[in-house]
């Protein structure tokens, strides 16, 4: 490549952060070093170099010194490099003659070790000076957005989200993909919310309906994505629909097909009611299911499982709408932007054994719970015993798996609101009396603290403690037949027994087990709890690392409806404003071919994974088409010759990187 | 390097005898060597860690040390209270440096290097481990058919060192009942305090919670409690006389360790199980077993 036109006079310029990294690092010891760098006519510290009054520090020193190349020692660049790029083409030097060395994630945050951060900030100090002496400058491109949203789960984040931009984003698609057979999510399954006890249904089933309905969202429920491609503004998507087996075009929800199937009972367990109801093979997941489309379980199925079965369904349905060949099928979209709102997963509560769950009858989860209040769950809104009988008392234990260094360490912060919720609920159908053991009451939040009190008001029994078990062991005759609660009472100061017939568990909340598998799809991170990773916990709540996908509701980490709905808004309108902008800029990380070199091998063809490079035959050498190529740098690594390199990663470059650390 | 390292404290050559003997008994049946560490040491017991800490942790380790210079093999502990003492030392070793700089200078004097290499080990789990209930079962001659069984842990082997998989809702000893054909009940209270040392300090409180696993026990209609400690085993069995009459409630039952039962199973001798040492045999068994 061409040597630099004009010799570098480079500006090294080193952030404190405050304390965060001055505390650790010597600075003005760096400062020092890096001045008597080669190519380096210039050095200073400051406060915060983010901030208004350093970016114009920058600015000066560029004019002041003649500087044409810069180095920023400070944060991430995941952070600032947007910042200080821009700060650098303000002053006139082109942006990739900029270089940003990280010395707080990399060194003060990781070490308490004075002398060694400081040797590792002014060896990174001095591969970063090697390397931007060698940059050259480079124009990014710029790319228009597609207006077109991916929502991933359709629970009242993804529904929110899904609502907000189709109503803003006219003449743009969103394209909604929930894996379950009906939307809704875990909203779905509760009688009344916190702290209001407004109706669930009623606030949630006219925004299902709203989905199902609006000419922007086209729902794909039963669906799963199977794969993500491209970046910001220009995403390739491909969803598959499971089968099935119903026409969804044709089927109109008469459920005649489930009346008329072989199976006269109802005897598998129904997913929605977790598994406390029955279904049959062909099923509506529950009366308010949106889309309101039977399917079919071919687990469950005679004719899907085995091949045979009169098929009693197929007669019964008019409209023909049943179609037992069904096979998955895929389709393909391009959109610009995508949300991701896959929610959460209940802990398990067979990981606490000593709480007797799916052991002993009559201890089950608050989820399970919610299902029991519900008119249209198993026992109609009553909650009631194994024997049929309503009961006399009920003890629910707070954060099980939750603030327990045995499972998960953190607050799931809304067990304690929906145990009140679940108390007062109890009681108002089974008239039973209803104890809450709990370690600490968290109840911050808009009228949380007064429904506390309302609780404590209606006779509710507290105690604080952790329960030590649930067990049938009776000593005296009152706790005969019962399930005893034993926890240490830490305000009274000693160990209660409680006998109670029915326990409830608040389990918390966690990552959706196939986080992981989502995150590596979307080149997404995980915090180290497991829930999806924002940009920045305060400045960025919604954004991610990957520019173009936000992140909304309980796969983020654990939260009430309020703040998921206030998310679901922010992802939305973060996406609106890609959009609105129209076009992103694309770095131009592209590969290069120096044809004198290239000898002709193709090695480099069959390494793309995008198909980005192809073959002069004319000229016998390859070349690289530029929108397509993504700047992974495969090829450049293959390349035997070392015709092929990739621009602002060239070899020189690494190589100058890599004498400067060692 | 086969076999195991044994470390059989005080108990076991003393009020814990049957425990020996049965151990002894089915490991030698199974082919499995027990090597009885030379020269061991009192394990310091809860007693002396809560006098002197580096004093009671060099003691156990001392027997560590040895088991190291030896061939390094497993160290089996039966004895619930030595397997907590040489684990807890173990790991107070690995875990405080100033501790382990006291204790390891101490040891040195004695030309015994510790470097924490050896493991320890309870039989319970190294029978099911290393053994395996396939195993085992082959081994069995004399199912125990119809003989109900409780299963009792205790505390030591489940916190806060497990020795067994599970310890929150512990299951070996009902495998090993299995293997063996008998039926083991739902025990809830197979974790609970046996009573510990308070059936000698505090005898109201010690023997409450005696009569509170008795009592359970014969709710559920049991044969025989199974145990995995010598302490557990003779508080459960040597205050039931005393239990009976006091509370005028019958509480007597066999309890027997779980290498008796595994020796009986086995087809063992009843003089070499030391069930001749026990207050009360099970009604069912060993004369009645019947041939598989
Ligand atoms: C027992 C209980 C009671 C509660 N009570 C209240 C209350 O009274 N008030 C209150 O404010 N909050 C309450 N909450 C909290 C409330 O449930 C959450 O705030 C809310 O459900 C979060 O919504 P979400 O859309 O983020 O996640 P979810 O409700 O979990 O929805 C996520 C959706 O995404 C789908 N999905 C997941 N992965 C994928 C994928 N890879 N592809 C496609 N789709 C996917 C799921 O099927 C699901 O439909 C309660 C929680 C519990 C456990
Ligand atoms: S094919 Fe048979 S089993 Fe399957 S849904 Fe139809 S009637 Fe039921
Ligand atoms: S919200 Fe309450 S119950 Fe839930 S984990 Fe936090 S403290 Fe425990």
């Amino acid at each position: 490549m061409n040597p630099p036109a004009e010799a570098p006079r480079i500006g090294v310029f080193v952030c404190d952060c405050g304390f965060n990294i001055l505390g650790v690092v010597d600075v003005p010891a760096v400062v020092k070093f890096a001045a008597a760098l080669p190519g380096v006519v210039h050095a200073e510290e400051y406060k915060y170099m983010c901030s208004d009054p350093g970016q114009d520090l920058i600015k000066k020193a560029v004019q002041e010194h003649g500087l044409n190349r810069v180095v920023v020692a400070s944060c991430s660049p995941t952070l600032h490099e947007r910042t200080f790029r821009r700060v650098v083409s303000e002053a006139g030097i082109n942006p990739f003659l900029f270089n940003m060395v990280n010395i707080r994630e990399g060194v003060s945050w990781v070490t308490e070790d004075k002398v060694q951060a400081t040797e590792k900030a002014e060896s990174l100090i001095d591969a970063g000076v090697r390397r931007v002496t060698l940059q050259e400058p480079l124009e990014a491109r710029s790319e228009p957005v597609n207006p077109n949203v991916l929502v991933i789960g359709g629970g009242i984040a993804g529904m929110h989200a899904s609502l907000s931009l189709a109503n803003a984003n006219r003449g743009a698609k969103v394209h909604l993909v929930e894996r379950q057979p009906s939307i809704g999510g875990n909203m779905a399954r509760f009688d009344k919310t916190f702290p209001t006890l407004d109706c669930a249904s009623c606030i949630l089933t006219p925004k299902m309906t709203e989905v199902k309905i609006h000419p922007n969202i086209r729902l794909h429920s039963y669906s799963e994505v199977v794969s993500v491609d491209g970046y910001v503004g220009n995403f390739d998507v491909t969803i598959e629909h499971k089968p099935r087996y119903i026409n969804e075009d044709l089927c109109i929800g008469c459920l005649k097909c489930i009346e008329a199937c072989v199976f006269k009972d109802a005897r598998f367990p129904n997913e929605f009611d977790l598994g406390l109801a029955k279904r049959k093979p062909i099923y509506i997941p529950f009366p308010q299911a949106v889309p309101t489309k039977v399917l079919i379980d071919p687990h469950d199925c005679l004719y899907l499982r085995l091949g045979t079965c009169k098929k009693t369904c197929i007669d019964a349905c008019e409209k023909d709408a049943i179609d037992l060949e069904q096979k998955p099928d895929r389709v393909s979209l391009k959109v610009g932007t995508i949300v991701v709102a896959t929610g959460f997963k209940p802990f398990d509560a067979r990981r606490k054994p000593q709480y007797g769950y799916g052991v002993l009858p009559n201890v089950y989860t608050a989820l399970e719970m919610e299902r029991f209040l519900s008119p249209t769950g198993p026992t109609e809104g009553v909650p009631l015993l194994q024997d049929g009988r309503k009961p006399e008392t009920v003890g629910i234990i707070h954060c099980v798996g939750s603030r327990d260094k045995n499972t998960n360490e953190y607050c799931s912060k809304v067990c304690c609101m929906y145990s009140l919720k679940l108390a007062h609920l109890i009681k108002e159908r089974t008239g039973a009396e209803v104890y809450n053991f709990y370690i600490d009451m968290r109840t911050p939040g808009k009228g949380y603290e007064e429904f506390y009190e309302r609780l404590l008001s209606e006779g509710l029994k507290v105690i604080r403690g952790r329960v030590a078990e649930v067990t049938k062991a009776a000593l005296t005759r009152a706790e005969k037949d019962h399930l005893i609660i034993r926890a240490e009472d830490t305000l009274a100061g000693f160990v209660r027994r409680i006998p109670v017939d029915m326990v409830v568990l608040a389990v918390g909340l966690e990552p959706q087990s196939d986080t992981q598998e989502l995150r590596r799809m979307l080149n997404l991170s995980c915090g180290h709890e497991g829930f999806l990773q924002e940009l920045h916990p305060k400045l960025a709540p919604v954004s991610t690392a990957t520019d173009g996908i936000f992140i909304a509701g309980a796969c983020q980490g654990p939260k009430d409806i309020p703040e998921t709905v206030a998310q679901a808004g922010a992802a939305a309108s973060e996406a609106l404003s890609l959009i609105h902008r129209g076009v992103v800029e694309i770095q131009p990380y592209t590969a290069v071919v120096n044809e004198e070199l290239c000898s002709g091998c193709k090695v480099c063809i069959g390494m793309c994974p995008y198909d980005a490079i192809g073959y002069d035959e004319e000229k016998r050498v390859v070349h690289v088409t530029e929108v397509k190529c993504k700047g992974c740098g495969v090829c450049a690594a293959a390349c035997p010759t070392g015709a092929m390199d990739q621009q602002h990663f060239r070899k020189e470059l690494v190589m100058a990187e890599i004498a400067g650390v060692i | 390097m086969t076999g195991y390292l044994y470390y059989p404290g005080c108990s076991l050559k003393g009020s814990g005898a049957p425990y020996e003997k049965s151990l002894l008994a089915v490991f030698s049946a199974l082919g499995q060597e027990l090597k009885e560490i030379p020269d061991w040491n009192c394990c310091g017991a809860t007693a002396y860690l809560s006098v002197d800490q580096d004093m009671a942790v060099a003691m156990a380790a001392r027997n560590l040390a040895i088991a190291e210079k030896l061939d390094g093999q497993d160290v089996v502990a039966p004895c619930s209270g030595c397997y907590l003492s040489l684990a807890k030392a173990k790991a107070t070793l690995a875990e405080y440096p100033d501790v382990r700089a006291r204790v390891t200078a101490a040891l040195g004097k004695a030309s015994l290097p510790y470097e924490g290499r050896v493991a320890v080990r309870h039989p319970l789990e190294v029978l099911l481990t290393d053994v395996g209930p396939e195993v085992l079962k082959k081994r069995v001659t004399r199912p125990l058919k119809n003989l109900r069984v409780a299963p009792y842990y205790g505390c030591a082997i489940l916190r806060p060192y497990p020795g067994v998989p599970s310890p929150q809702a512990p299951h070996s000893l009902e495998d090993l009942c299995r293997v063996v054909g008998a039926t083991p009940v739902d025990y809830p209270n197979k974790a609970r305090c046996c009573g510990g040392m308070l059936t000698a300090g505090v005898q109201s409180v010690g023997l409450r919670l005696v009569e509170i696993l008795l009592c359970e026990a014969k709710a559920a209609d049991v044969d025989a409690v199974v145990t995995t400690c010598p302490l557990c085993q003779y508080n459960l069995e040597v205050y039931q006389e005393r239990i009976c009459k006091a509370k005028g409630k019958d509480v007597r039952l066999p309890i027997l360790y779980f290498t008796q039962l595994l020796g009986m199973a086995f087809g063992l001798d009843d003089h070499a199980l030391g069930m001749d040492q026990l207050l009360r045999v099970p009604l069912v068994a060993p004369c009645a077993g019947v041939k598989a």
